[in-house]
Order: C-alpha cells, then structure tokens, then sequence
C-alpha cells in the first residue's frame, strides 16, 4: 500500500520522468501543430518506420523474456537463433527449391529439433548451476549456431521471398501521402497475432499454465509433477518459432546476412526498458525503442543545435547508439523497467 | 503362504524407507540411516527439532533432493512394494505420492484457482473429472473458493497451506508427504488445517507422511509417530504412546514432572543419547 502511494510521488525519480514524459509529448503536440504539411507527413512516415522497425527488435525480445521467465537463462543466442532459422529457411527454398509454405513448417521443425539438443546437451548438465554459467553456455550456443549455419549454408547475403507483400502501401500513399511498406504493415500485423496467439495459449491452457508455474517457482512445480525439462523444450520452440518469424521479417527486408545477430544486442536496451520478464513490456520496449532512435536520428542533431549550439553532426549516427543511452537512463529511474513483474514479497 | 503374507504385507504398507544415508553436495551427511513406514489410511508423524533431516527425509521420498544436489547414497524406498528412488517426481506423482512442501510455495502470480489446475497437471482424465475435484477440494477449503480469483502471492499465510494441500489433491494423490503445515500459523488456524488433513484422511482415504516440529498437535492427530534426531530415528511407537513416554513429554512436549529442565540438561541429555545409540 504504501509503495504503491510512493510510487505515485511526483518527487520520486518516476514522478519527475512522468512529468518530463509528459512536458515532451505536449511540446511534441506544439510542434507538430505548428509545422508546415510536408513536413508533418515526413514526420509521420518516420515514426512509422520507427515502430516498425520496434516491432522486430520486440520480437527478438520477447523470445528472451519467454526464456527468461521459464528458465531464468539470459539466452544470449536469441538473435542468433533468428539468423538461424533464416538461413535454414533460405536454404530450403533457395537451395531446394522447396516452396515456402513447406519450408516454413520445416524450418519450425529444425528449431523444434534445436530445442531437443538444447535441452539434451547443455541445459540438462547444467540445472543448478548460477546463472551465469548459464548465460556463458548461451554464448557458446551463439557461436555453434553461427557456425553450423555458416558450414551448411554459407555466409553470403540470401535473398528471401515468402511471398509477403512488396512495395508502398496504395491505401496510405492515396489516401493520406504517406509513404510505408506493405512489408513492414504486415511484419506488424504477423507480431501482432503471434503476441496475441502466445498470451492466450499461456493464459487459458494446461501447457500454458505450467509455464506460467515454472517461471514463479522451480521447486514447486517439480513438486506437482510438472517435467521442467518436457517445458523447456516447449519454451525454447516457442522462442526458436519466434525468431523464425523475426529472421523472415527482417530477411524479407534486407537479405539474410550474419549482421542479423546483431539484432539481438538491441534487445538487450528493449528488455531494459520493458523488463525482463514481462510480454507486454517487450513488445513496448521494443517500440520505444524502435521510435526513439529514428527520431533522435532525424530530428536530435538539430534539437541540439538549436538549443544549445552544439554541432548537429555530432548526432549523424545516433541511430546505433541511441537505444543505449535511453537504455542507461532508464536504469537510474525504474530499473525493473516498465512491466517488470512486481516482486511479490510476502511469503 | 510366504508368498501370500508377502502380498497381503505390501498392501498394508504402502510407503518403506530401509536405513537411507543422504548426503549433499557429495559431503554433508545428513541422513545417517533412517527407516520407516507408512500404512495405507495412516497418518504418520516425523518429528524432531530443527536441522533434524524431517525435509530431507521426504525429499528423498519424492525425488526433489535431486534438483538440490542431494543423493541417496545408501538404503531403499519402496512405494507398494517397488522401489522408486530412481524415479522422478513427475513419475511419483502418477503413482499417486505429492508431497506439500514446507513453507508452502504456491505459485505466487497464479491466481488461487490456477494453483489448483496446477495441481492437476500430470491427469490425463478428462476436464470434468478435474472440475469435480476442483468443487471437492473447494468443499474441504471453502476459504479458497472465496479467494479463487485472487493472486496466491496476495493470500495470507493460512490460505496458501489450504491452497498448498488443495493443489496437491488435485493430483488424486494416495499419499501426501505433508511438510510442516503449522510453520507461521496461529493454534486455532493449525488445529483447522489439522482437522481438514483428518478428514482427508477418513473421508478421502489419503495416506499422510507429516513431518512436524510441532509435535503436541502432530501427535494427537497422528496414528504413529517417528521421532528423528540430526538424521537418526531415536524412537517410534503409535502416537497415543508417544505422548505417555516420559522423555517426549520432557523433550518435545515442554513438560515434566520437575518442571522446566535448563538447556544444558537437554544438551547432555542429547550427547548421553548419542553415544548410547
Ligand atoms: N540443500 C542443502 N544443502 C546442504 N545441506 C542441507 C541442504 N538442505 C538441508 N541441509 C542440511 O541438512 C540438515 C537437515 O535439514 P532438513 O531441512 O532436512 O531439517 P528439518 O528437520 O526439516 O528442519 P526444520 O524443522 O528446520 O525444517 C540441516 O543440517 C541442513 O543444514
Ligand atoms: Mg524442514
């Protein structure tokens, strides 16, 4: 009681990033208002393109937090895995001309089969162990993964084409001048069911359930006859589905190339900000994320040359490093993030 | 005729534990041989003080020393005349034994109702056959039914054990290993836990292994009690004696005839044991 009557002090560091938050969205308002029309639908375009772009980095971070919560493993190959299965799935099509609506389901069951050799060979000998010994096996995954994918497949950029829509969206560019990717409209549309699909299996079935138990308490759910190594395998083909999903988007976009891997460090800033084992909190972590660094990209180099004279191409590049420093900040004021799940205390 | 007192024998008792050592992380011996058993229909009581072994001891039973780098390195545990050490608890379970662990762990961010599905997790027999047991279980613990919709982790102290024991007989166990069910309760909340574990027990014909320190209200709803002591049984016998015998009166009851001894009677009185056994 208490805790949440100080949670809502305006004096406490969340109080004053509230009211920061909500003097910077009023400004934004203004500002929008008093912009001329192109401008403002450049504006829009770009934050479209932000959320986007969010919707990847979300779903990267949500096959974390489906890990985390179960396992309490810092699965550092999540974007690995999303490489992963890309190239597989390239492979299939490229390679063997195997349509894409079969080689999607084979390449769910190559992750599936990765979930079993997971489970078999490291997470098994591992129970028990600390955390972070852990998280040192997740690194070595990363590696076996890249390499076993790069022997079987090669390392060069492959296109993908599952047949997703191509080109500007007619209806927006007609309708409203703006310019966005059917592409990208249907990469949020896809994470969109996948989110929905996974809270209601978690929230209304038996199998659900069970993850659920496990991820509150190990011992417990052992106790009831709960196999936590049957849920591991489940959860690790869950998050295997999920990054097949992500490295189709993002494969889809610009290739299947190895700098996919690299989307999983911007995971890492997402899962600060939503919180490490809260769905809703990676989706929007995710977003933010993805917003704020297209607009800081724009529009900060010229925000600080304005206000304070600093030279605006200092902030050229801000794009890659942006998440971190908003990832940083986040820390000092609420650092269980947005939706980290309460701590119940008593006992 | 042997063979046939064999059978007739192996349906009387349901759970055998024959003189287990265990040891964890490969070198604190906690166990130093410890037997027991424990009838079908019984309640049996495993008392002692703390650091006794009482939780080991039913870890062992139910397989979860495993995941705590505990290990059974000597004797066997025999359920209904198998042995079932090597089992895991996913295993024991479908037999038929749970156990309810000490300091109750609900699934906290489990609301009351799901803890209890929980429970039922290892049946294969059918939602309706679960719903039925889910009304039962709210029959025995109306308090629950109050509080289905609630987060477990929100419950007081007293509703997580009904929630505890709820979520284990949800699973149709035939025997619960009942892991100190009074800790942080107040008398007059252990005595109604007590009796609902009574009913169970009549009504249902659930089998309880119940480990207590709090062996007044363990022994007069027990039928046999065993008395543990840093990982020794140093002494057994139907509970109703066991309250008549002098040195538990003294010990474990807080009585005697010359009143209060100081500790360091009881401290000499312990190595005097020791060395004796
Ligand atoms: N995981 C573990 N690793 C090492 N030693 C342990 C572990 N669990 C228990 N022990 C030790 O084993 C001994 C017996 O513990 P146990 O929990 O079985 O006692 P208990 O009779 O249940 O006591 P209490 O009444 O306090 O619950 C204690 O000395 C304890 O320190
Ligand atoms: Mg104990």
């Amino acid at each position: 009681m208490m805790a949440s009557l100080s949670r809502l002090r305006l004096a406490s560091p969340e109080g004053v990033g509230l009211l920061l938050l909500a003097a910077y969205a009023a400004y934004g308002l203004f500002w929008l208002g008093s912009i001329d029309e192109r401008d403002r639908l450049f504006f829009y375009e770009v934050t479209l393109s932000g959320l986007l772009a969010g919707v990847m980095y979300s779903l990267v971070a949500l096959g974390f937090v489906l890990i985390f919560k179960s396992s309490g493993i810092f699965n550092f190959s999540q974007g690995v895995m999303a490489l992963f299965a890309g190239l597989f799935l390239t492979g299939f099509m490229n390679d063997f001309g195997v349509p894409a609506f079969l080689a999607i389901p084979l390449t769910v069951a190559v992750m599936v089969a990765v979930a079993f050799a997971v489970e078999r060979f490291v997470l098994r000998h591992l129970v028990n162990q600390e955390p972070i010994i852990l998280f040192m096996a997740t690194i070595g995954l990363a590696f076996v993964l890249e390499g076993v994918g790069d022997i079987l497949w090669g390392s060069d950029v492959k296109p993908l084409d599952v047949g997703l829509p191509r080109g500007a969206s007619d209806f927006l560019l007609d309708g409203y001048g703006l310019y966005v990717e059917k592409l990208e409209i249907a990469a949020a549309a896809v994470a969109a069911v996948l989110v929905v699909a996974l809270s209601l299996f978690s929230q209304y079935t038996r199998i659900g359930r069970a993850l659920r138990a496990v991820a509150d308490d190990h011992q417990a759910a052992l106790s009831v006859g709960i196999s936590l190594r049957t849920i591991w395998v489940i959860v690790w083909s869950i998050a295997g589905a999920v990054a097949l999903v992500a490295g189709i988007m993002w494969g889809s976009k610009s290739g299947v190339q190895f700098s996919l891997a690299l989307i999983a460090l911007k995971a890492l800033p997402v899962l600060i900000l939503g919180g490490f084992t809260s769905i809703p909190g990676a989706i929007l972590g995710g977003l933010i994320i993805g917003v704020g660094e297209k607009w800081a990209e724009i529009y900060l180099g010229e925000v600080m040359n304005a206000l304070f004279g600093l030279n605006a191409s200092w902030f050229t590049a801000i794009e890659n490093w942006f998440a971190y420093v908003l990832a940083l900040a986040f820390l000092l004021v609420r650092p269980q993030g947005l939706f980290g799940e309460k701590i119940i205390e008593r006992v | 005729m042997a063979a046939l007192a064999e059978t007739s024998d192996a349906a009387e008792t349901l759970l055998l534990v024959s003189n287990i050592e265990v040891i964890y992380n490969h070198v604190v011996l906690v166990l130093k041989g410890v037997s027991l058993s424990v009838p079908r229909g019984g309640i049996t009581a495993l008392l002692g003080g703390n650091g006794a072994g009482k939780t080991t001891t039913l870890k062992a039973i139910s397989s979860l020393l495993q995941s705590e780098r505990g290990e059974i390195t000597k004797g066997s545990i025999t359920y209904r005349g198998e042995p079932i050490a090597g089992l895991n608890p996913s295993e024991l379970v479908r037999k038929g034994v749970i156990q309810v662990m000490e300091g109750r762990h609900c699934f906290a961010h489990l609301t009351v109702e799901e803890n209890l599905l929980a429970g039922a997790y290892t049946r294969g027999d059918g939602r309706a056959a679960i719903a039925r047991d889910l009304d039962l279980v709210y029959d025995y613990f109306p308090r629950l039914k109050e509080r289905r919709r609630s987060q477990a982790g929100y419950t007081s102290g007293g509703e997580q054990q009904m929630c505890a024991i709820g979520r284990a007989l949800m699973s149709r166990p035939q025997t619960i290993l009942l892991d100190e069910p009074s800790m942080g309760l107040a008398p007059q909340l252990v005595e109604q836990i007590f009796g609902i574990v009574k009913r169970l027990n009549e009504e249902q014909g659930v089998s309880f292994l119940l480990a207590e320190q709090n062996t007044n209200v363990a022994l007069r709803y027990a039928h046999y009690g065993y008395i543990l002591e840093s990982g020794r049984v140093v002494m057994d016998g139907p509970a109703a004696q066991l309250r008549e015998n002098p040195d538990v009166k003294e010990f474990y009851l807080g009585m005697s005839e010359e009143g209060r001894k100081s500790f360091r009677d009881v401290r000499s009185y312990r190595r005097r044991k020791r060395w004796l056994s």
